[in-house]
C-alpha cells in the first residue's frame, strides 16, 4: 500500500476509533485511549532506535519528560496552542537525541543501553533543580475544562495524541519501506558489513536518534495538559521507559506493526488493571508478559506471525524512485 | 602506468605489538594480486587499513591517485575499494536478494548520483545472484545457504558495489577442492571484466593458479613481492611461511 493511502486508511480508522469512543458517552474512555494512544507513539519511536538499528534505549522518560517540560517551560514563558507545544517539543528532543547520538553512538550494547539510562538520570536531575519549571515541587498547568468544537478538554488531547499516533506510526512504516530502513537493518545485522557495502553507518544512526527522540518528545509534550501538575517523577516515571521497551519485544521489534499491537494489547490490559485491580499492577503485567514473550515467542507476536508465512518477496519493499546520496567531500 | 592503489610506509600497532610496519604495496589496474603469510602476519589488519576498518598510524594509502587518509569504511567502497570478510558477515535478516541491494543503494547509485527505480534495482541483484548460481535462492534468508553458497554471497555483494580493486580475504577457507575452484573461476572473471583483486589466501595451490604477482607479509613486514615461482623459491619465504 502506498504511504499517502496508508496515512489516509489510518486517518479513517483514527476516525473510527474517536468516533466510537464518543458514542460511549463517557469522557474516561478518552482518558484511558489517550495514555494507550501515548504508548502507541513511545513504542513506535523506541522501535526507529531500538528495533530497526538494534540500540537499546533505556532513556525514553527522559525524551519524554523533555517534551513535557519544554511545554511547561512554554507555559510559564507565554501559553501556546498545544500543537505548538508539540512542535516546539518535538524540536527540543530531537536536539537532544542528536547530541545524545553523538555522545553514545560509539558505543554498543550494554554500554549503549547504560548511557542512555545514565542520561535519563542527568536530565532529571537538572529538572529537578530548575525552579522555572517547578524544580522538584513540580509545575501546575491550568487547562480549561471545555474547547470548541470538541467539548471536553480531554477529547482534544485524546485527537492530539490520535494525531500523533498515526503520524508516528506513518513515519515508521516510511522508514521501514525506504533505503534508509535497509540500511538501518544492516546497522542491526553487522555495522562492519554495512560500512563495506558503503552503509553511513553513524550518520544513519544519528538519524534514527533524532527521529526517535523527536517522536518521544512529541508524545510528551501534551502530557502536563493531560495530568494538569507535572512533578518529575511522573515525567521521568520507570513506566515509560519499561514499557516503551517492553510493547515493541511483545509486539515485535522488525516491524511498525509490532510497537502498535504491543502498545494496544500492553496499554489496554493496564488500563483494565488500573480500574479493576489497582494502577500498582501495571508494571507486574510487564514483567510477567515479557517472560511469557521470551519464552514462547521471543520475536514477539510478529515474528510468531511471520514463522508460518513466508519472507516478502523482493520488490515488495521500497518500490519507489530512490535519489542518490550527493556527492561526498573530501575530509 | 599510475597504480591503483598505493600503500605508502604503512604502520599500525596494537599497545605495544607492531602489527606492520613501514608496508609499501602498489597495485596496477587490473592485476591480480596474491597476499600471503602465517597467521598473525597482518595481512587483515593491512585490508582493515586499506578499508578504512582501522586507521594506520603511519604513512598513507593511496588510491585511484588520491589519498584515502581520512576516509571512513564506506566512502572508501564508494570510492572503488570492496572487500569480504574472512568469516562471512551476511546482513542476517535480509534475503539474498536484499543483501545486494545495500551496496546498490548506498554505493552504486551514491557514486554515479543515478536514479535507479526498484525494478532496476531488482533486476541488478537478480542478475548477480544468477552470476553465481544463486538467483534459486534470492528470497531466501543467509542462514538457509550452504558455505561456499555463504562466501558466494559474500563475494557477490562485494561485487554488487562495482568496485574497482577487491580484496578477497581467505574467500576459500573451509571449502573442498571444486567450491575452491569454483570460487577461483568468479575472481577470475571478476578480473576479466576489469576489476582488480588482491587474493589473501592460504591455500598456496589457490593463490599461485591465481596471482600475478605475490606478496608476502611475516611479523608486519614485507619480505617478499614478484613474481610467484620466483618468491616461494626465496630463502626467507620459504624460512618463514613454507617452512625449512
Amino acid at each position: 500500500m502506498r504511504t499517502h493511502i496508508f496515512f489516509i486508511v489510518s486517518l479513517i480508522i483514527g476516525a473510527c476509533v474517536y468516533g466510537l469512543a464518543a458514542t460511549l458517552g463517557n469522557d474516561y474512555y478518552f482518558f484511558a485511549g489517550y495514555v494507550v494512544l501515548q504508548y502507541v507513539v513511545l513504542a513506535t519511536a523506541w522501535n526507529i532506535l531500538g528495533g530497526y538499528c538494534g540500540y537499546v534505549n533505556f532513556g525514553s522518560a527522559a525524551f519524554f519528560a523533555i517534551g513535557a517540560y519544554s511545554t511547561v517551560a512554554l507555559y510559564r514563558f507565554h501559553p501556546m496552542p498545544i500543537p505548538v507545544d508539540v512542535a516546539l517539543g518535538g524540536v527540543a528532543s530531537g536536539i537532544v537525541g542528536l547530541g545524545t547520538g553523538y555522545l553514545t553512538l560509539r558505543m554498543r550494547g550494554a554500554f549503549f543501553a547504560i548511557a542512555t539510562l545514565a542520561l535519563a538520570v542527568v536530565f532529571e536531575t537538572l529538572v529537578v533543580n530548575w525552579d522555572y519549571v517547578g524544580g522538584s515541587r513540580g509545575a501546575y498547568i491550568v487547562r480549561p475544562e471545555t474547547i470548541a468544537p470538541f467539548g471536553s478538554y480531554i477529547k482534544y488531547l485524546f485527537l492530539i495524541m490520535l494525531v500523533l499516533a498515526i503520524g508516528s506510526i506513518t513515519v515508521a512504516r516510511l522508514i521501514e519501506r525506504s533505503r534508509l530502513g535497509y540500511g538501518f537493518a544492516t546497522i542491526r545485522d553487522d555495522e562492519l558489513a554495512a560500512e563495506a557495502s558503503g552503509v553511513p553507518t553513524l550518520r544513519l544512526k544519528l538519524v534514527a536518534t533524532t527521529i526517535s527522540g523527536a517522536l518521544m518528545g512529541m508524545a510528551g509534550a501534551p502530557f502536563p495538559y493531560y495530568i494538569g501538575y507535572l512533578q518529575p517523577s511522573s515525567a521521568f516515571g520507570l513506566d515509560y521507559a519499561v514499557n516503551s521497551i517492553a510493547m515493541p519485544l511483545i509486539g515485535g521489534t522488525t516491524s511498525w506493526v509490532g510497537p502498535l499491537i504491543g502498545a494496544i494489547l500492553l496499554g489496554s490490559l493496564q488500563q483494565i488493571a488500573t480500574v479493576t485491580i489497582s494502577s500498582a499492577v501495571n508494571l507486574l503485567i510487564v514483567g510477567f508478559l515479557l517472560v511469557g514473550f521470551v519464552i514462547v515467542a521471543p520475536n514477539g507476536i510478529t515474528g510468531l506471525v511471520q514463522k508460518y508465512i513466508p519472507h516478502r518477496p523482493l520488490g515488495q519493499v521500497g518500490r519507489r524512485r530512490v535519489k542518490a546520496d550527493a556527492p561526498e567531500a573530501t575530509p | 602506468m599510475t597504480a591503483l592503489l598505493d600503500v605508502r610506509n604503512l604502520g599500525k600497532r596494537f599497545g605495544g605489538f607492531v602489527a606492520l610496519e613501514n608496508i609499501a604495496l602498489s597495485v596496477q589496474p587490473g592485476e591480480r594480486v596474491g597476499l600471503i603469510g602465517p597467521n598473525g602476519s597482518g595481512k587483515s589488519t593491512l585490508v582493515n587499513c586499506i578499508c578504512g576498518t582501522l586507521r594506520n598510524e603511519a604513512g598513507s594509502v593511496h588510491f585511484d591517485g588520491r589519498a584515502l587518509d581520512g576516509f571512513t569504511a564506506h566512502q572508501r567502497t564508494r570510492r572503488g575499494v570492496a572487500r569480504t570478510f574472512q568469516l562471512p558477515r551476511p546482513f542476517a535478516s535480509l534475503t539474498l536478494a536484499e543483501n545486494l541491494r545495500i551496496p546498490l543503494l548506498y554505493t552504486v547509485a551514491a557514486r554515479g548520483g543515478v536514479l535507479h527505480t526498484a525494478d532496476h534495482i531488482d533486476e541488478r541483484c537478480l542478475a548477480l545472484l544468477r552470476e553465481v548460481g544463486l538467483d534459486s535462492k534470492a528470497h531466501r534468508l543467509p542462514r538457509d545457504l550452504t558455505q561456499v553458497e555463504m562466501r558466494k554471497l559474500e563475494l557477490v555483494r562485494a561485487m554488487a558495489a562495482e568496485p574497482k580493486l577487491l580484496i578477497a580475504d581467505e574467500s576459500m577457507a573451509g571449502l573442498t577442492h571444486s567450491e575452491v575452484e569454483e570460487i577461483l573461476n568468479l575472481l577470475k572473471r571478476l578480473n576479466e571484466q576489469g576489476v582488480t583483486v588482491i587474493l589473501i589466501e592460504h591455500i598456496m595451490r589457490a593463490v599461485m593458479s591465481f596471482s600475478q604477482r605475490l606478496v608476502v607479509l611475516v611479523s608486519g613486514r614485507k619480505i617478499a613481492d614478484g613474481e610467484p615461482n620466483a618468491v616461494v623459491r626465496e630463502p626467507e619465504v620459504e624460512r618463514a611461511y613454507l617452512g625449512q
